[in-house]
């Protein structure tokens, strides 16, 4: 039997913040690990875009080893804590799972989870073994310094990476809370923001340098970096350039972007206004526009700030791309959707605010360009929803400002920097990767970029010196 | 951390602060603004500079208190530091030399078009200015804006200080013509800051005369690095993000009608905070 995690109450949770998934007991975890075939030749790892050694790491979980296992996952994964917490398991390592073929692949996000908690409440470490390694390669590179901007999980792991190899790390954050999306997008209910304060601990431990409130291409440029002798870059701005319908009354009060929402509600704490200055103004019935994890989130937020909340989405359930597991857990907490629905026009009231969401049905045609079949509205079927608030999360693209104010930096039509095969940018030296480059996807691929991202530089100093 | 090592009362309720901020110093230029946080519960606000040394490090902000966060930050002492400054953003103010610039603030604006004069001055232009506010008392920065300007005018809606009025009266004698010195005088450009009505009338006053009229919009934001939309305005028939793409925008095309309603979205919890003050 595939292990359950514990959860808080649907009742109960959408009246709190507090983390939804309680995680594996020891019990569950090593009857969970018991599940594992420990394949010969395991599929799994081929899932994982940054190749963990699962079926290693479970094994120690097996063997009540619980620091090992996490020593084993952070060989590959500096953010194990997250990754535990928010990957799409279902599409990566458990949908190669062996046992997937019977519906019931080992639940390897909640082992990861499992391993990683063990030091929620100790300082994090890295194994002795990789410290050794470390020290070895130390002396070669010590003296060089590298530049990354944007401190979300690509640049947070670039960032450790190379410092693991003794390089001079400087990590630069436009916000003043490091973490990107982790700590700005995704709500404390799903990632309680202790977690990613202490995988940045951990990240600063090994020497990374961490300025926040410095807005590369602003404060410093590209060149200020090259001329204070860094020598290599690492753009890691993220896809955070909010995406709007462009209907009618788009700019009214109380129609907020997900990145507005949740920015006031997660960074700037507006869920405990007055004793957090930012404030958030939401009327008592929200329609929520998009059928994404940002979508959710913004929803199940307002769910738990007590407002009526409903769910528009212009496809049907199954194309919706979400976490399955959120998509469950909004359901049991009473999310309504209204599917195969296009918002058309948001109505005003006399004082500029919304008083409604008008609404034409839609229908599924021929697949489009995603695979997915296009919606396709049905003519004279325009009703109105009685809502006063209106979040619109359809999407975000890469942040234009870097490439702006940079003369020479290549842009692609889509809006994500240019790269070649090895993430190096127009520019000789400046390197990017994460959602800048692919424009938005999850946590781990910008990880695994991240990752990519270290090999490259780390080649590409050596060059230099 | 920021520290602040100079504070001072320019009139009721406009406070000047000079804060160490000495990378965002070396980047300053006239019509760029910074994000600032007063402590870890505060909120983001936007405060235009005012002024900057890139020697010693300083950028100088001006600000009215209109609510909790100004009221705070107004009340901070001189060694106390502000926990958070991102700087500068948004676009320069494009300065070249065009000829005659008419510069026009109103209230806290006289402190953002201070600089915006003094380049347009440095370029070689001809630079008058219109200053205005509510009565003696609250105008600012007289003498600063002597120094930078070629002619300065006053108004006071009170008449208790230079002309009685506002700017808008004064800018159509001198585009009509009617001020002696000015007569026959092209105008090249208009740069304009204040509060949104006045901002609004200004364009509208310099529309019939096809003057290039630029203001600096006072959106609401939050991050001011284009993330959030919150500072979203329409310009013309496009839809613009005001920290990314502004703050300065052609007055003759900005919606001003939808940019009152927005900056008013958070009325009733504005009026909860300062409550706790
Ligand atoms: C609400 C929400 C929920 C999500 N849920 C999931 C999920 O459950 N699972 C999942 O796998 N993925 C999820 N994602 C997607 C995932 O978070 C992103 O794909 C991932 O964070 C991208 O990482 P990144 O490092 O490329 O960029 P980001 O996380 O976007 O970080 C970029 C950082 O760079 C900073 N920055 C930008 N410009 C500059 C500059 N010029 N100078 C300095 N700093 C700069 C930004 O402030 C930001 O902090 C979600 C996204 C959102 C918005
Ligand atoms: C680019 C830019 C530059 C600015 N430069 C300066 C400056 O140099 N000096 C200065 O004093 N102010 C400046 N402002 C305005 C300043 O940011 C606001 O006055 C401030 O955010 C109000 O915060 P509060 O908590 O004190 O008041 P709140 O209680 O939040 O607001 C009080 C009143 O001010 C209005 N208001 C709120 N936010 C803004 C805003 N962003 N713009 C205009 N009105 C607002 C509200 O509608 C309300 O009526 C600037 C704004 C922008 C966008
Ligand atoms: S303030 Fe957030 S996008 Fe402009």
């Amino acid at each position: 039997m595939r292990q359950k995690v514990r959860q808080q109450l649907p009742k109960q949770r959408i009246k709190n913040f507090n983390e939804v998934s309680q995680g594996l007991s020891e019990e569950q975890a090593i009857a969970e690990a018991k599940r594992c075939l420990q394949c010969k030749q395991p599929k799994c790892i081929d899932g994982c875009p940054i190749g963990i050694d699962i079926p290693a790491f479970i094994s120690f979980i097996l063997q009540g080893r619980r620091r090992e296992a996490l020593w084993k996952i952070k060989e590959k994964n500096n953010l194990p804590a997250i990754c535990g917490r928010v990957c799409p398991q279902e599409d990566q390592c458990e949908k190669l799972c062996l046992l997937n073929k019977k519906n019931v692949p080992i639940n390897i996000g909640a082992l990861e989870r499992y391993a990683a908690d063990c030091e929620l409440d100790k300082s994090s470490v890295v194994s002795p073994r990789l410290a050794g390694e470390c020290l070895m390669r130390k002396s070669e590179v010590r003296d060089s310094k590298v530049a990354i901007a944007g401190s979300g999980p690509a640049g947070l792991t670039t960032a450790a990476d190379l410092a693991k190899i003794g390089y001079s790390v400087l990590l630069f954050e436009s916000l003043h809370i490091a973490g990107g999306v982790l700590s700005y997008g995704i709500p404390e209910f799903r990632l309680p923001k202790v977690i990613v304060h202490k995988e940045l601990e951990y990240i600063e431990s090994l020497g990374v340098r961490l300025d926040t409130d410095v807005l590369i291409g602003r404060t410093l440029t590209l060149s200020d970096l090259f001329a204070q002798g860094v020598q290599a870059i690492f753009l890691a701005v993220g896809a955070g350039l909010p995406q709007f319908l462009a209907i009618p009354g788009e700019n009214l009060g109380c129609v907020y972007s997900a990145n507005e929402f949740l920015t006031r509600i997660n960074l700037m704490k507006a869920y405990r206004f007055p004793e957090y200055a930012t404030p958030i103004n939401i009327g008592s019935r929200v329609a929520v526009i998009g059928g994404g994890n940002v979508a959710f989130d913004c929803a199940r937020v307002a769910i738990r700030l007590g407002r009526q909340t409903q769910l528009v989405y212009r496809r049907t359930e199954k194309e919706m791309p979400a976490r399955r597991e959120e998509i469950e857990n909004a359901k049991s907490e009473g999310l309504p959707f209204r599917l195969l629905t296009q918002p058309i026009k948001i109505l005003s009231d006399k004082d500029g605010f919304v008083c409604g969401l008008e609404c034409i049905k839609m229908e599924l045609g021929a697949p489009d360009d995603s695979g997915r079949r296009r919606p396709v509205p049905v003519q004279n079927s325009n009703f109105v929803l009685d809502v006063d608030t209106v979040i619109v999360a359809v999407g975000q693209k890469p942040n234009p400002l870097l490439a702006k104010v940079t003369p020479n930096l290549k842009i692609n039509p889509n809006g994500t920097i240019w790269v070649d095969e090895n993430l190096m940018t127009s520019i000789s030296g400046v390197f990017a990767g994460g959602d800048i480059i692919t424009g938005a996807d999850t946590v781990i691929s910008a990880m695994g970029a991240g990752k990519k991202a270290a090999v490259e530089i780390d080649r590409y100093v050596r060059k230099l010196l | 951390m920021f520290k602040i090592t100079n504070k001072e009362r320019l009139a009721k309720d406009i406070t000047k602060i000079v804060v160490e901020a000495p990378l965002i110093a070396k980047k300053a230029k006239a019509g760029q603004f910074v994000v600032v946080i007063n402590d870890d519960k505060g909120e983001r606000i936007p405060l235009t500079m005012a002024d900057w040394d890139r020697q010693r490090g300083i950028i100088t902000l001006i600000l009215q208190d209109v609510g909790f966060t100004t009221h705070k930050l107004a009340a901070r002492e001189i060694g106390n530091c502000i926990a958070h400054i991102l700087g500068p953003l948004g676009h320069a103010t494009e300065i070249k030399k065009l000829g005659q610039v008419i510069c026009i603030g109103g209230g806290v604006g006289i402190a953002e078009i201070l600089p915006v004069a003094g380049a347009f001055k440095q370029a070689g232009n001809d630079v008058v200015s219109i200053i205005g506010a509510r009565n003696k008392e609250l105008l600012i920065l007289e003498e600063e804006m002597r120094a930078v300007c070629n002619e300065l005018y006053i108004t006071t809606d009170d008449g208790s200080y230079g002309r009685k009025g506002f700017v808008t009266e004064l800018l159509k004698e001198i585009l009509d013509g009617k001020t002696d010195k000015r007569a026959n005088r092209q105008t090249h450009l208009i740069y304009a800051v204040g509060p949104i009505v006045m901002m609004r009338a200004v364009s509208d006053l310099t529309r019939p005369f096809r003057i290039k009229t630029i203001v600096s919009l006072n959106t609401i934001m939050v991050d001011a690095t284009g993330m959030c939309g919150s500072c979203r305005c329409s310009v013309g028939d496009q839809a613009k993000f005001a920290c990314v793409d502004g703050p300065d925008f052609d007055g003759h095309l900005v919606n001003f009608q939808e940019l009152g309603k927005r900056v008013n979205q958070f009325k009733a919890q504005e009026q909860i905070i300062r409550d706790t003050l």
